[in-house]
């Protein structure tokens, strides 16, 4: 143990020091299109129908191989998320089963209540990875965990336009970029070729297809809408509070600039008898006088 | 603290107390009479602003950490039900994750305001040093802050930072262990982390009270670097001083406002969100961006152990600045070369920041070690040379003539 561990700890030191960096070795892959999103900029807020038609698409697709472990089924009621009503919540975790012991210490399954958190696809990650060669990622952070470098400048840039939606813009890239591997592309066993995927080999076969999953408000039922959705509802299960923080962060905001204004006013009267030019002439004896 | 009080206290309580505690006296004499040089700019503010993002992180830290468990288990999720459970606990966390950084800008402009003006310069050496050692105690708390997460970017971090002591012959690998509390980065690290990361800002808490005692002992600096001589030079800390830092931490605050409501999410790493896994290495590791330009010249460096020691040498440097330059003259103001060369520093320093995110390798390896030749000939060529060959601009007589423009 001990060894392998310095092993690793030289390893890393000297793939840093020594300067070669593993991703820097793979070409970058092509930016995802940018999307546009309802909760991008100030005033962003998550679209309901929206988040509802995602979370349609992870129940009835991701959800074989995807985890949510930090959500519970009462997120699902949240007004500012996928809204949906308290009844329909409790309908949709009493159609999860949850692994539970009973009185008598015997582990039973029973219908899931809105307090349990979504049950995991996998027993555990061994099993999870034993099945696909590369454990499919919990979803719960997933939106905020992934994106893309957007390099100079536009990373100053981002700062003023508050672009923040790398990850759903990857995620969704990432949903259609399914492609026939150019020629000469090795692709290993188990692989699928995948534009926006760094190193294009990645585990996940292509979940969607066209008219795979059912929407009943009528937007279109092409892969292409299915990932924004899903991209969406994640963005939303990754940053649940993100319209209640962008809300006060305007009254804030508005609050601050106010109270700086008024400040910056005090402080030039205050100032006034030392900065006058005429009056300049005293300064800490002067304002003893005068105070 | 400096100076006889002419502190009168009003209510009976007051006097009572003042016989027995002269605390009324301390705080009139340090903050309400202190003189301060008329002429302060609004650099002279981030002092204050440095104060106010202390107790900023104190207050939000102590609530993080009623609901944070140090745990290698469940470290990760217990900052993500501060996130999604815990009231505001969003709020909180943002606030306290990206107030670190708000607290290094702070720092990195409080520095050069420093050096512009030559603050370090006799008498302030005790006081500029004392502000190296602030330096050296927020990079140890930030970094082992970042550690507290545990995701995959505190994890690999704290197993790069620490592996650098191993670069010390000899004893290098039995300290990494012994700092480590295992073979590898674990439970047992994040354990110390968290407890260190608790107790090292009242350490800066207290080193902070030294600074400001020091600074009361021997005054404020001013952008035309010369000592007041009349009270014609200087104004009373209140409300002169007050109402200016104030405003600015107010100002500060507004940017501070827009990273936490609208881009709490900007100068955190991707990778932080997905929990720690020491069976995979990331793709990039990166430090937060406060230790980019540092890193630059670790990385410049071929010889690890050399690299080592140029990363330790480009912060502690910083101590020595006051006999390395040897001008007489202080303010930038009235040293047309020194000037040309601070910004040129000012310049590499940004520059070693960006180098140090991006990955080491051609170009970038060339160019950054060009900068790490300039940062270290900065401090151990120019400013000693510059103080024998550069010739100044005369000095006004007084604050309030330079002020008047009868300089
Ligand atoms: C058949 C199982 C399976 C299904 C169904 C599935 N995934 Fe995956 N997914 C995986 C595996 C395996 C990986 C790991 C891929 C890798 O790292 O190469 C993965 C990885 C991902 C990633 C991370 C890619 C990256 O950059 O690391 C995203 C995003 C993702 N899946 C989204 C989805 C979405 C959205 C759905 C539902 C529409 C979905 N997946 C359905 C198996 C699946
Ligand atoms: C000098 C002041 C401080 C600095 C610079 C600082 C810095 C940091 C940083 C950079 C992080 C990681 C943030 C993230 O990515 O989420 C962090 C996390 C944390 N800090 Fe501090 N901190 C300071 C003071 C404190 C204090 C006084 C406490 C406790 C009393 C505290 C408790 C915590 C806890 C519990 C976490 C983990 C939760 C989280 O990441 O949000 N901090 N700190």
């Amino acid at each position: 143990m001990k060894a392998k561990s310095t092993i690793r700890a030289v390893f890393v030191f000297g793939a840093l020091a020594a300067g070669t960096a593993v991703a820097a070795a793979q070409e970058e892959p092509p930016t995802p299109p940018r999307l546009s999103w309802s909760f991008s900029g100030p005033f962003g807020k998550y679209d309901q129908a929206q988040l509802q038609r995602g979370f349609k698409v992870y129940r009835e697709v991701c959800s074989t191989c995807h985890s949510l472990n930090l959500l519970a089924f009462r997120d699902l009621a949240d007004p500012y998320g996928p809204g949906f009503s308290e009844a329909q919540a409790q309908q949709i975790a009493s159609e999860y089963k949850i692994k539970d012991i009973d009185d008598k210490g015997q582990p039973i399954e029973r219908p899931g209540r809105l307090a349990d958190h979504f049950p995991p696809p996998f027993p555990n990650e061994a099993a999870a990875k034993a099945t696909y060669g590369v454990a499919p990622p919990d979803m719960s952070t997933l939106a905020k965990a992934r994106g893309y470098r957007r390099g100079f400048p536009w990373f100053i840039v981002d700062i003023f336009t508050q672009y923040q939606e790398e990850g759903p813009d990857y995620i969704a890239a990432y949903l259609q970029g399914y492609r026939e591997p150019p020629k000469g592309f090795e692709l290993p066993a188990g692989g699928h070729y995948n534009e926006y995927f760094p190193g294009h080999n990645t585990a996940m076969p292509p979940p969607l297809q066209d008219g795979q999953v059912a929407y009943d408000d009528g937007s279109p039922q092409t892969v292409q809408q299915y990932a924004k959705d899903i991209a969406a509802f994640l963005m939303w299960a990754a940053e649940p509070h993100l319209v209640a923080r962008k809300r006060i962060g305007f009254q804030v905001l508005i609050y601050l600039i106010v109270l700086a204004g008024l400040l910056y006013f005090t402080k030039k009267r205050v100032w006034h008898a030392v900065e006058a030019p005429h009056e300049s002439a005293s300064g800490q004896a002067a304002t003893k006088a005068g105070a | 603290m400096s100076g006889h009080s002419t502190y009168r206290p009003q209510s009976k309580f007051m006097q009572w107390l003042e016989k027995r505690l002269p605390i009324g006296g301390l705080v009139h004499s340090s903050f309400v009479a202190y003189p301060t040089p008329r002429n302060l700019n609004y650099w002279w503010t981030f002092g204050g602003i440095l104060a106010f993002m202390l107790a900023v992180q104190i207050v939000t830290g102590i609530v993080l950490a009623m609901h944070y468990t140090p745990q290698a288990d469940m470290a990760f999720n217990s900052v993500e039900s501060i996130m999604r459970d815990v009231n505001y606990g969003w709020l909180i966390r943002y606030v306290h994750a990206n107030g670190a950084s708000m607290f290094f800008l702070a720092a990195y402009i409080h520095l050069f305001r420093g050096m512009y003006y030559g603050s370090y310069k006799e008498p302030r050496e005790v006081l500029w040093i004392l502000g190296v050692i602030l330096l050296l105690l927020m990079i140890a708390t930030g970094f082992m802050g970042y550690v507290l997460v545990w995701g995959q970017m505190s994890f690999w971090a704290a197993t790069v930072i620490t592996n650098l002591f191993s670069a010390i012959p000899g004893v290098g690998s039995t300290i990494v262990t012994w700092l480590w509390g295992g073979y590898a980065v674990g439970n047992p690290t994040l354990n110390r982390f968290f407890s260190l990361h608790y107790l090292l800002p009242f350490v800066i808490a207290g080193v902070v009270v030294l600074h400001i005692w020091a600074l009361h002992v021997v005054g404020q600096n001013n952008p035309a670097g010369i000592e007041p001589k009349s009270d014609r030079d200087t104004v009373p800390f209140t409300p002169y001083a007050t109402i200016k830092d104030t405003f600015m931490i107010v100002v500060f605050c507004i940017v501070f406002a827009w990273f936490v409501f609208y881009i709490p999410n900007y100068l955190l790493h991707p990778d932080n969100y997905i929990p720690a896994n020491p069976a995979q290495t990331p793709p990039e590791i990166v430090p937060e961006w406060y230790y980019l330009p540092f890193y630059a010249i670790l990385r410049s460096i071929p010889n690890k152990l050399l690299g080592v020691c140029a990363l330790f040498a480009s912060i502690v440097i910083l101590a020595f600045l006051p006999w390395l330059d040897t001008s007489p003259v202080r303010s930038a103001r009235y040293r047309p070369l020194y000037r040309q060369f601070f910004w040129l520093f000012v310049a590499t320093a940004i520059g070693l920041g960006y180098l140090g995110s991006r990955p080491p390798e051609g170009v970038y390896v060339v160019i950054s070690r060009i900068l790490t030749v300039y940062y270290f000939a900065f401090f151990l060529i120019i400013l000693p040379l510059l103080g024998i060959f550069e010739k100044t601009r005369p000095l006004p007589n007084s604050i309030a003539d330079s002020v008047l423009g009868k300089a």
